[in-house]
């Protein structure tokens, strides 16, 4: 079913078990952030994972798409649903302009192009005050009525919508994975001299995938805005680009259900042990060093290498 | 008051002199990156953490062992010298085979493990640590008073971004180095140990950082963000630069600093991100960039 | 079980298991109180721990034990970030925290009054100053202790205009505080026949290097250099102001918010001669002088300054509200807040002092000079006292204040 293997059918059916039980055991707003940021990091996975790109400015189009949603829910007086949907627009036409400028080089000069960018949206971000609230930041986002009939206030009603939206992004990233235009994508990342001999136009795969991780993050940031109800810089910073693919690297960057399970992991760090203070970020920094060690696959990527099946 | 695009000329000399200060720690800074980029292939996020625990170091020289400011001068770039080349043994020396960007993350791990070990113990704001009491002074320059100190910073930065320049340029050991650069199977079949210059090299790196970290403990308040707060425009710097070149590195880098020093006048607000405009436009127009020899 | 699966029941069986959520006493008389400040960056001395120890002595002092009462402490950090504070807000209000208390930082404050007003929990902030909290952004469940920027602008930029400083330059901490102090304190130049010539807004707060603001301060020609920031950024600016010559050059420095502890992070070689408003002073007279002694032994290192007086004065007044009302009232906020404006207050730290309709707390506010090297003879005993402004004066006048919950 949707092209699932086994293996990652059984993956999907647990995964659909924890979002609807979660609610009862756990402090909701903790497991829609984490919903939220799973979307994000699904998004970056698409990029370093499927293309091989590292981006360090992810943060610019997640903060974005809840700089947006924020404004538009607040100020203007959207809905809900129009508000996420703006908000993964806004993330996408940024990823497009920016993609087209990045795209141009690899690796490591990719990197830094992707790091300058997302500073300068940083930097308009504070300056812009009239729209992002500069450092105090977009305050009080009301939840209104999803389609203006359905309140939002409640967290369960909340949770629904969240739930909706994470779910229908897993199934929307696989779709794309295993379809002939991801079968493309992956042979760029493989060898791309000899995709581009065999005629395809190896950029444009790129640029597309690079517009698609900016969406699903814009997408992502809009629903966090709307859960939390407050946006401000540190969603635009370098220190959310940098989680982010801590997500990626945890969970198993190429595998479907790894950015969940990396941005479980993150998030409950961060709630969990925000009493030890910074002792949090010396943990997130052994990981990465553990991680680029001796753990590269990462959580969902040894599980899969173990059970020698794709998760 | 003789007044040019509307700022009076004592303010922009004053901002010009301030842009030159900053511009010697992105030269000193961003110089180390470069030995250790054009060696190693390594791209050391970890340079910031370094430059902080330099300061650091020198801070706690003086508070327990009461060495003061001319020992630290010494001391403690050796100390985290010493520790860089550890780091080198235990980690960074496993992940040359692999992609390149697995070192960048490999490095921007180590340096949040030092930031927050340092934010643990020192709190967010750090401590403070005075300028030794015969650099104290303040100078009337007429212009503007300058303390004492900011300005023997630039002339020690100079002292030791040429003196750097010209040991890897035009003394023997910097031809080794840069030929260990080009060949190091060749270089080492000719009977030089080159993992073992890899990790003095790197140590070595990491000590000019830790050296400007002792520079800049009296000028900034020694606190854990000092490292994170410079790294990125000490990349772009190395960047625009042109990441093998190391006269490349003091240039832009002392370049750089007046930049921000004058955007600093005209547009503050923009002082921070002008570095980012600047290097994005470069890698688009110039890719290896204004100085730099590898594509 | 796949490990996946493992790994998720074990994350709910440990989530549940945490203490202090959800595990209210089914006997006794219970109230949770959160102290949400900064613990680590540039306010942690003027909040953080020496808050915490100001409200457990506010709970000694109103003799809990005694009176069968169960009162939990919890602390936060909210890293002078907005969406931590309010996250913080949220998380505690939805798990049984009745009353959130300090909170340095105007942008925290502000984000946790909307989250307050949502959940109806009783919200006291004693430690920012924007006086927003009793205008526009007021509500019901909100009342503002200790200060605001009113008093500031008033007191200390009055005070400097009035000696001979009518033209001013600011550097401001680029967020809701110094923004809003240095607007108000503009209004009071303008008033008073002076001009502002200038003004740098700097990123908070990660900003340690001031000199860039400072030269352009002094190339302004202005006769006074405004401070619109606090805490460990105002002794930076005062420091490094002294580095460059400002005062040499016969510039004046107006700090229009300083607290005890930044004048004992400055030293009195540097801090001598400043001009502050502050509402509480620990060697101004017996009351104070006795609360000062019996909080120190909980707070060694750092004694308490106005807001960490504000939490001590605000706890004990919100305890007693509730002891009328009753436990289970506890968490409504606005039936708490309604009840705490109807009593007067009276303590050790402020006095006699009352609460506004618009959850403004009156008490009088005092202009201190800092003391010169050789006048200080016990430790921590940095101020003179200049003037007295009362309670009515220190704060601006309901009807100008805007708050809806005010009817006009």
């Amino acid at each position: 079913m949707f092209g699932f293997s086994r293996a990652q059918s059984i993956g999907f059916a647990i995964l659909l078990l924890l979002v609807i039980l979660a609610p009862f055991f756990l402090y909701p707003i903790v497991v829609m952030q984490v919903m939220c940021y799973a979307l994000f990091a699904m998004g970056t996975n698409l990029l370093m994972g499927s293309v091989g790109l590292l981006s360090l400015g992810q943060a610019a189009y997640f903060g974005l798409g809840g700089y947006v949603a924020g404004y538009l829910v607040q100020t203007v007086g959207f809905t809900p649903e129009l508000g996420i949907i703006a908000g993964g627009l806004a993330g996408a036409l940024l990823g497009a302009a920016f993609g087209w400028l990045a795209i141009r080089r690899q690796d490591i000069y990719f990197a830094m192009i992707t790091l300058a960018l997302a500073q300068i949206v940083y930097f308009a971000a504070v300056q812009a005050t009239g729209f992002t609230g500069g450092e105090n930041g977009i305050q009080g986002i009301p939840r209104g009525a999803l389609f203006g009939h359905l309140a939002l206030a409640n967290d369960r009603a909340m949770y629904a919508l969240v739930a909706v939206i994470f779910l229908a992004g897993v199934l929307f990233i696989h779709r794309i994975v295993h379809s002939p235009f991801g079968q493309v994508v992956k042979a760029v990342r493989d060898n791309e001299p000899r995709t581009i001999s065999l005629g395809y136009r190896s950029e444009n795969y790129k640029r597309i995938i690079f517009v698609l991780a900016a969406l699903l993050a814009g997408v992502a940031g809009a629903t966090k805005a709307m859960v939390m109800g407050i946006e401000t810089l540190s969603d635009v910073g370098a220190i959310t680009s940098g989680l982010v693919v801590l997500m990626v690297l945890l969970g198993g960057i190429g595998t479907i259900f790894g950015p969940i399970v990396g941005a479980l992991i993150v998030v409950a760090m961060q709630y969990y042990l925000a009493p030890f203070g910074a002792w949090v970020v010396v943990i997130q920094g052994s990981i990465f060093v553990v991680c680029v060690l001796v753990f590269r696959r990462g959580i969902i990527g040894e599980l899969a290498y173990l059970l020698k099946a794709p998760l | 008051m003789v007044m040019i695009f509307g700022k009076p000329l004592p303010l922009l000399f004053g901002q010009l002199l301030l842009g030159i200060i900053n511009g010697s720690f992105y030269a000193m800074l961003s110089m180390g990156l470069a030995i250790i980029f054009g060696l190693l292939r390594i791209i050391n996020f970890a340079h910031g953490a370094m430059f902080m625990v330099g300061a650091f170091v020198t801070w706690g020289l003086f508070t327990y062992l009461h060495v003061g400011y001319w020992g630290a001068l010494i001391c403690a770039p050796i100390i985290v010298g010493i520790f860089g080349i550890i780091l080198e043994r235990l980690f960074i020396r496993r992940i040359y085979k692999l992609d390149i960007l697995y070192g960048l993350l490999l490095t921007f791990g180590i340096a949040l493990v030092l930031q927050g070990l340092a934010t643990n113990y020192f709190g967010v704001s750090g401590v403070s640590y005075d300028p030794p009491a015969s650099l104290s002074t303040v100078v009337n320059l007429g212009f503007m008073y300058l303390p004492a100190y900011r300005g023997i910073v630039v002339i020690a930065a100079i002292i030791i971004c040429f003196g750097t320049w010209f040991v890897i340029e035009k003394t023997r050991l910097g031809a080794l180095l840069r030929a260990a650069t080009e060949n190091p199977a060749l270089v080492q079949a000719f009977g030089v140990n080159v993992p073992r210059l890899v990790a003095l090299t790197f140590g070595g790196g990491v000590a000019l950082a830790a050296l400007a970290g002792v520079l800049a403990a009296p000028l900034y308040s020694v606190n854990p963000g000092m490292g994170s707060d410079l790294i990125d425009t000490v990349f772009a710097v190395v960047v625009i630069g042109g990441m093998g070149s190391i006269g490349g590195a003091i240039l832009t880098g002392f370049g750089l600093g007046i930049i921000e020093g004058f955007t600093d006048v005209f547009y503050p607000p923009g002082s921070a991100v002008v570095v980012f405009v600047v290097m994005a436009i470069v890698l688009l127009v110039r890719p290896a960039g204004l100085f730099g020899k590898i594509a | 079980m796949t490990r996946r699966a493992t790994l998720g029941t074990a994350i709910a069986a440990t989530a549940a298991a945490l203490p202090g959520f959800r595990a209210r006493a089914a006997t006794g008389k219970s109230l949770t109180i959160g102290v949400c400040s900064d613990f680590s960056g540039v306010y942690s001395d003027i909040g953080g721990k020496t808050s915490v120890a100001c409200v457990h002595q506010a709970i000694e002092d109103f003799g809990a034990a005694a009176k069968g009462y169960n009162i939990t402490v919890i602390q936060g950090d909210h890293q002078n970030k907005p969406d931590v504070g309010a996250g913080l807000a949220r998380q505690w209000f939805d798990n049984g925290v009745d009353m959130l208390i300090d909170v340095p930082n105007s942008a925290v404050g502000l984000a946790i009054a909307n989250v307050a007003a949502a959940k109806n929990k009783t919200y006291i902030n004693s430690n920012s100053a924007t006086s927003l909290l009793t205008g526009k952004r007021c509500n019901a469940s909100t009342i503002h202790w200790t200060y605001d920027t009113y008093m500031l602008s008033h007191s200390t930029g009055g005070a400097m205009v009035a000696s001979g400083g009518k033209t001013w330059f600011f550097i401001t901490a680029n967020y809701a505080f110094g923004q809003l102090l240095r607007d108000q304190t503009s209004a009071v130049i303008k008033a008073a026949g002076g001009k502002v010539v200038g003004d740098v807004d700097y990123p908070f707060p990660q900003t340690t290097d001031f000199s860039s603001f400072l030269l352009q301060a002094q190339s302004s020609g202005a006769q006074v250099l405004g401070l619109a920031n606090a805490g460990k950024d105002t002794v930076n600016s005062i420091k490094q102001a002294h580095q460059f010559g400002i005062t040499q050059s016969g510039m004046k420095i107006a700090g229009l918010l300083i607290y005890l502890n930044d004048v004992h992070g400055m030293g009195l070689d540097i801090a001598q001669g400043l001009v502050l408003t502050e509402s509480f002073y620990w060697n101004m007279n017996d009351h104070t002088r006795a609360f000062t002694k019996r909080v120190l032994p909980k707070t060694p290192n750092n004694y308490p300054s106005m807001a960490q007086a504000g939490c001590y004065s605000g706890t004990l007044h919100f305890l007693k509200a509730v002891d009328i009302l009753g436990v289970p009232a506890a968490s409504n906020g606005a039936a708490v807040v309604a009840q705490m404006k109807k009593m007067p207050t009276s303590d050790d730290a402020f006095g006699q002092c009352t609460i506004r309709e618009d959850g403004r707390f009156m008490c009088p506010s005092y202009l201190f000079r800092v003391k010169k090297p050789g006048e200080s003879s016990i430790p921590w005993d940095y101020y003179d006292l200049l003037h007295t402004t009362s309670a009515e004066q220190t704060f601006a006048p309901l009807a100008t204040e805007g708050c809806p919950l005010v009817k006009a």
